[in-house]
């Protein structure tokens, strides 16, 4: 009897993995539903072990399961090859995403098999400081967006004298075109808490929190799963592998507001209440959750950790370009041909990823328009493609890595519409705390739409670039701060979208 | 007539439950979000009657639980239809789309946004974002993501769920 993979992902089970798993269990193969390798397009991706590796076949659906060779994993006109060969993955640089796709994500033996654990093993053995010094060693920066250096916040709260430290992951993944935190939570769940506790030794918290979204049910379920899995093996919990050091996590659900992935407004919401942005300073690292020194991380950045501490700050810090090191999980996504997730060095290009590894549009016309970084990331045109993915690159050309999400649109975008739903979105999502984000917003869909109808267009272009400025230095964090950033690349690199004749306009 | 007349208990049914889910998370008022999930998937909905209930159970004022219920997007005030389609219409779904997709399904289902069908079969919601922007356009139903959806594969959703 041959073992297939079938992914559990549920970008997977969107098209169909369940039912072409149902139909190979029914056919009388052993099923394992892995994580998903990422290669999106593929799915439902199935895999078929033999003895020189996998072979893969996708995408597949209920029909095509009765004539799969799965026995002899020959020829098919759905057969890949071996997946690790397959341009699409042998180009990447997986060092978070290096497991996800090929175990099942909720058990220990298979983690530890691939490695798992050894950097909590060794976190184990070391000083919470020896912890913190790899971590700043490494280069890691918060990958939720922000950028910020994840040691010198670890740091920070170790330092900090409380009867009680918290860390918490911010698994609010809200952005659109981002899914990276899903796939790790569904693929490789063991791997965040493996992160998460590293962080607890490094600083000396004893409780932590995933405050997951609720539009993510698959990743919540497996997540809980997972911690279930780690307990029982002695890996979260009480005396760690025998040790004096305990860890314990709970998982909460969010409840359909994107700002409270903004991460005061999620501490809020762990603590029940509503979703509203705090004013720093204080900084979390020093009062954060219940007013107690907490390390708030991303789903990726803690995912990034037990590769540091397993193979040393400084193999991580190998990868990457000047002060962004390491790797970040871009997500190709929108309307591309072969979305899916790829993670390479910091310093690729927009151009190999979106033609490369993407391979242009999904409907086959030219590309106009990629948004980086999500929806509060800039409108970046096809003639800026060459453009290196790291942090100081993308700042300086006026655009943002943000989480890694990459949206692709064609010819066919009109960006004033784009600019406008960047207004009404963050007018829905506000907070309503401070002015700027909750009054500017409206104001900037109202201007938007004067200036589309035509309606004192010069004087009404100067008052919505006075607005966004208004809101960039006013807003209190970046959900108002940074709405100003898709508008204005909208308007910058496609003013013809905002000046077309009423009649076209209103069409 | 003699003796003690026995008053029909007056404690609403949501406000039983109520207190029932929040004891079962140790009143911990910070727990407050994951209590009223768990309302709204045993109820359907957060019910008014539930509101002083939970914040006589949790230590809070009215207007704190009533706060909460309002601020986020999850939390509905009156009963949904018998399957809830969530359709995204986030910028990824929108560059394969999505608008146009929001369109042909209000016309078919003849409902808004945010509406139910007239045979309470169906909400319909809008949702920023499901996390499968890689397959777009997507849409959610109930708890099941669909990706890659067009008219004719809404059409057999919609027949699903009605049936």
């Amino acid at each position: 009897m041959s073992k297939v993979f079938v992914p559990r992902d549920s970008a997977a089970r969107s098209v169909g993995a369940d039912e072409v798993a149902a139909a190979l269990a029914a056919a009388g193969h052993q099923v394992i539903r892995n994580g998903s390798r990422g290669l999106l397009f593929l799915e439902p991706l199935v895999e078929v072990e033999t003895r020189d590796g996998r072979i893969a076949y996708g995408p597949v659906t209920v029909e095509d399961v009765a004539s799969l060779p799965i026995a002899t994993a020959g020829a098919h006109r759905l057969r890949l090859g071996k997946i690790e060969d397959h341009p699409y993955l042998r180009n990447q640089e997986r060092l978070t995403f290096a497991r996800c796709g090929i175990t099942d994500p909720v058990s220990v033996p298979d983690y530890v098999a691939h490695g798992g654990f050894e950097g909590l093993n060794k976190a184990l053995g070391l000083a919470g400081s020896a912890v913190v010094a790899e971590v700043t060693g490494s280069g890691l920066r918060g990958r939720g967006g922000a950028g910020f250096p994840t040691g010198i916040k670890w740091k920070t709260v170790l330092d900090a004298q409380a009867d009680q430290k918290y860390v918490c992951c911010n698994a609010d993944e809200g952005d659109s075109g981002t899914f990276a935190d899903r796939m790790v939570m569904e693929g490789d769940p063991l791997m965040l808490i493996e992160g998460m506790t590293i962080a607890a030794l490094a600083v000396g918290a004893t409780k932590g929190f995933i405050y997951i979204r609720s539009e993510y049910p698959d990743a919540i379920a497996i997540m809980k799963e997972a911690i279930g899995a780690a307990i029982a093996a002695n890996w979260l919990g009480a005396n760690i592998q025998g040790t004096d050091k305990s860890f314990y996590l709970e998982v909460r659900r969010g409840a359909g507001s994107y700002i409270c992935g903004e991460e005061t407004a999620m501490l809020e919401s762990l603590e029940g209440k509503r979703g509203t942005v705090r004013p720093k300073p204080p900084i979390p690292a020093l009062e954060g959750l219940f007013g107690k020194p907490t390390v708030i991380n991303n789903v990726l950045s803690f995912a990034a950790v037990p590769f540091i501490l397993a193979q040393g700050g400084a193999a991580y810090m190998n990868y990457g370009m000047g002060r962004s090191r390491g790797t970040l999980p871009f997500q190709l996504a929108g309307n591309i041909r072969q979305g899916g997730l790829v993670e390479k060095a910091f310093g690729v290009t927009l151009r190999e990823l979106v033609e490369g590894f993407g391979g242009g549009t999904f409907t086959g016309k030219p590309i106009r328009a990629i948004q980086v970084g999500g929806p509060l990331g800039a409108y970046v045109p096809a003639s800026q493609l060459d453009l290196a993915m790291d942090y100081e690159t993308l700042a300086a050309a006026g655009a943002m890595v943000g989480h890694g999400g990459i949206v692709v649109f064609d010819e066919t975008v009109d960006m004033a519409a784009q600019a406008r739903f960047a207004m009404e979105f963050c007018a829905i999502e506000s907070c309503g705390k401070c002015t700027p984000c909750r009054i500017g917003s409206t104001r900037g869909v109202e201007v938007i739409d004067k200036i589309v109808a035509g309606e004192d267009r010069d004087a009404n272009l100067e008052l919505l670039s006075d607005l966004c400025q208004t809101m960039t230095d006013g807003s209190l964090c970046a959900m108002g701060g940074l709405t100003p950033m898709p508008v204005m690349s909208a308007i910058r690199h496609f003013p013809e979208d905002f000046d077309k004749p009423a009649a076209l306009a209103a069409e | 007539m003699s003796g003690k007349t026995t008053l029909p208990d007056q404690t609403p049914r949501e406000a039983t439950v109520a207190r029932e889910i929040a004891l079962r998370h140790g009143n911990r008022a910070d727990a407050l979000l994951e209590i009223l999930h768990d309302l709204q998937e045993q109820l359907g909905f957060v019910p008014e009657a539930a509101l002083p209930a939970l914040a006589k159970s949790l230590n809070l004022s009215r207007a704190e639980v009533h706060g909460v219920v309002t601020f986020y997007h999850d939390y509905r005030r009156e009963p949904a239809g018998r399957h809830v389609i969530k359709v995204c219409r986030a910028e990824a779904c929108q560059s394969m789309g999505a608008n146009e997709l929001v369109s042909m399904i209000e016309r078919f289902l003849k409902v808004k946004l945010g509406q139910t069908t007239a045979d309470g079969a169906i909400t319909l919601e809008a949702a920023y974002c499901l996390g499968n922007c890689a397959l777009s356009p997507a849409v959610m139903v109930d708890d099941r993501l669909i990706g890659r959806v067009d008219a004719g594969k809404f059409e057999k959703i919609a027949a699903e769920c009605r049936s």
